[in-house]
C-alpha cells in the first residue's frame, strides 16, 4: 500500500463507482486530516452511502484512489479491510444491528470477531458496559433491538461503533426518520464521541441541522453536556461536502456553504436548515 | 439475445464464485461451532416430523398403487421389493430434498435476505466478520450432514408405511416375506446412490437458498421474491440432479 501525499486519515482522489455502468460517484475527491470532521450532505439518490460504503471498502472503485490512514488501500485485500476495518466505528443508516443477538452481544461484536482487537471476557465485559453507559443505555445489556425504540437501537449502534475506540468514525444518516428530540440526543452523543474520543467523523446526513449542531457545540467533560464551541476557531475543524448525482458541487466551511450562490446546495440549506 | 442469456450465465457465474468461497471456507478457519449446531437444530430437528410424514405415506401410496397391478401378474409377494427399492433410490432423497428446499432453502433465503435489506451483511462485514464463513458455511455443513440422515429416516419411515398397508391392510403378503424381500433387494448401488443424492441436494439447497438470500435487493419484496426463486431453482435443481445421477448410476 502506497504512502497517501499528505498523512490524511481518509482521501478519495477522483474515485468513480459504477452501478450497472451508471456512475453513482463521478470523480469524487476530498481529504479528511487527523481530528477533522466532515459533514456529507444531498438529497436522497445522490450517493452519500455509497460513498460511506467505499471509505470502508464494502464496495470497490471503478476507478481513482481511495487512502485511509495515510496509505493507498485502493487494490488492498479484503484480509487487509478486515484490518483497517478494525480502526474504523460505524454506524449504518437502518442500524445495522444483528436481530438474533443480544445489546451486550451486538455492542461486544467487534470486540470478539476481529483479530486485532480481541481481548479477555472480563475486559470485553467492562468495555462493553462502558460503552452503553456512554450512550445512556447501561440498563439494556439483556435486552433485544427488536424489544428498543428506533432512537434506542440507533445508540446501541453508536455504543457499538465506538466500544473499539476507533481512529475514524463514520455515521450514516444518524438522525433519518427520527423525532427532533432523540436527533439532538444522537448528534450530542455523536458530538461527545467526537470530542471525548478525538476521533475523526465523517457524517452523512441530509439535515443541514446536523452539521451545524457539529459545528456550533462541543462537549464538555465537567459539565457533561454540550456547550457552545468557541468562535475564534480553536474548536473542531468542521468542513462540508454536498453531493449531487454521484458529483461534489460544494467542499468548504459552513460560511461558504451558507454563502454559496449555487442555487442546488442554497436551495439545500434553506430547505433543510 | 446475447443480452438475453447474458443475465442468467452473470447469476450462474456470481452463485458458482460464491460456491466456490463457501466450499473452499470447509477446509479454513474459522469455524463457527455453535451456528453449526444450530443450524443442524432447525435443518435436521426441525425438518423431522415433516420427513416422517412424507417418508410414511409415500411409502403407503406405492404400495396401494402397486398392489393391483403386482396382483394382475401374480406377484403380490414381491411389493416390498419394490417399495425399498423405488424408496431407496429415489423417492426418499427426492421427497426428502424437496420438503427440505421447501422449508429451508426459503428460510435461508429469507433470513439472509432480511439481514441483506437491514445492512446487518454489510455491518458483518465491516465489523471483521466474512458473511460466507459466518452464514454459508455453517448451513452448508449442517445441511449436508443432516439431509443423508433424514434420507435414511424417510426411506425407513416409507418402507414401514407399505409394510403397513401391504400386510395389515390389504394382506397382500406375510409380514416375513415383506421384511425380507425389502432387506434382500438392496444393493450397494442402491445404498450409494441413495446418501450421494442427499449429499448432492444438500449442497444445491443450502447454496441456492444463501445465494438468494445474499443478493437480496428492494426492501421487503425483494426479501419475498429471493425466497420464492430459492425454492424454485433448488426443486428444478433437484429434479434435474436425480435424473442425472440416476444415469451415471445405471451405467455403473
Amino acid at each position: 500500500m502506497a504512502e497517501a501525499p499528505d498523512n490524511c486519515i481518509l482521501g478519495f482522489d477522483q474515485v468513480t463507482v459504477r452501478f450497472d455502468e451508471e456512475p453513482v460517484l463521478d470523480g469524487v475527491s476530498f481529504k479528511l486530516r487527523r481530528g477533522e470532521s466532515l459533514v456529507l450532505l444531498g438529497e436522497a439518490g445522490s450517493g452519500k452511502t455509497v460513498l460511506l460504503k467505499t471509505a470502508l471498502g464494502l464496495i470497490r472503485p471503478d476507478s481513482g484512489r481511495l487512502f485511509l490512514f495515510g496509505e493507498d488501500v485502493t487494490s488492498a485485500s479484503e484480509q487487509q479491510w478486515f484490518d483497517l476495518r478494525a480502526r474504523i466505528g460505524v454506524l449504518f443508516q437502518e442500524g445495522g444491528l444483528f436481530d438474533s443477538l443480544s445489546i451486550e452481544e451486538n455492542v461486544s461484536y467487534p470486540l470478539s470477531n476481529q483479530e486485532s482487537l480481541r481481548c479477555p471476557e472480563q475486559e470485553m465485559a467492562r468495555r462493553v458496559e462502558q460503552s452503553l453507559e456512554f450512550v445512556e443505555l447501561g440498563h439494556t445489556l439483556e435486552k433485544f433491538p427488536s424489544e428498543l425504540s428506533g432512537g434506542m437501537r440507533r445508540r446501541v449502534g453508536i455504543a457499538r461503533a465506538v466500544v473499539t475506540e476507533p481512529e475514524l468514525l463514520l455515521y450514516d444518516s444518524p438522525t433519518a426518520g427520527l423525532d427532533p428530540i432523540t436527533a439532538a440526543t444522537i448528534m450530542a452523543l455523536i458530538i461527545k464521541g467526537r470530542d471525548v474520543r478525538r476521533a475523526t467523523t465523517l457524517i452523512v446526513t441530509h439535515r443541514y441541522q446536523d452539521g451545524e449542531m457539529l459545528t456550533r457545540y462541543r462537549h464538555d467533560s465537567s459539565l457533561g453536556h454540550l456547550v457552545p464551541a468557541p468562535e475564534n476557531g480553536t474548536g473542531p475543524r468542521t468542513h462540508y461536502l454536498v453531493l449531487r448525482g454521484g458529483r461534489v458541487v460544494f467542499d468548504g466551511s459552513q460560511a461558504e456553504l451558507e454563502a454559496s450562490a449555487d442555487p442546488y446546495v442554497a436551495n439545500f440549506v434553506r430547505r433543510t436548515g | 439475445m446475447l443480452d438475453l442469456i447474458k443475465g442468467p450465465i452473470l447469476t450462474f457465474q456470481d452463485f458458482v464464485l460464491l460456491a466456490g468461497r463457501a466450499v473452499r471456507g470447509v477446509f479454513r478457519k474459522p469455524y463457527y461451532w455453535p451456528d453449526v449446531f444450530m443450524q443442524m437444530d432447525l435443518i435436521g430437528i426441525g425438518s423431522l416430523p415433516v420427513v416422517v410424514l412424507t417418508g410414511f405415506f409415500s411409502g403407503a401410496v406405492m404400495a396401494l398403487q402397486m398392489s393391483r397391478a403386482l396382483q394382475t401378474y401374480g406377484a403380490s409377494s414381491q411389493v416390498g421389493q419394490i417399495v425399498a427399492i423405488t424408496l431407496v433410490r429415489e423417492m426418499g432423497p427426492v421427497l426428502t430434498a424437496l420438503m427440505v428446499a421447501g422449508r429451508n432453502a426459503s428460510g435461508m433465503a429469507s433470513e439472509l435476505g432480511s439481514m441483506k435489506v437491514t445492512e446487518q451483511i454489510d455491518a458483518m462485514r465491516a465489523l471483521g466478520t466474512d458473511p460466507v464463513m459466518k452464514l454459508v458455511k455453517p448451513r452448508l455443513i449442517a445441511t449436508a450432514t443432516m439431509l443423508p440422515l433424514l434420507v435414511i429416516i424417510a426411506d425407513f419411515i416409507g418402507i414401514f408405511g407399505g409394510w403397513v398397508v401391504a400386510c395389515p391392510l390389504l394382506g397382500l403378503t406375510s409380514d416375513a416375506q415383506y421384511w425380507n424381500n425389502s432387506w434382500r433387494s438392496l444393493e450397494y448401488n442402491d445404498i450409494t446412490q441413495g446418501l450421494l443424492k442427499p449429499f448432492v441436494f444438500a449442497i444445491v439447497i443450502s447454496l441456492v437458498g444463501c445465494y438468494y438470500g445474499m443478493r437480496t435487493t428492494g426492501g421487503t419484496q425483494g426479501v419475498g421474491r429471493a425466497t420464492t426463486q430459492a425454492v424454485v431453482v433448488a426443486s428444478v435443481w433437484i429434479v434435474v440432479l436425480t435424473f442425472l445421477i440416476g444415469r451415471i448410476f445405471v451405467s455403473i
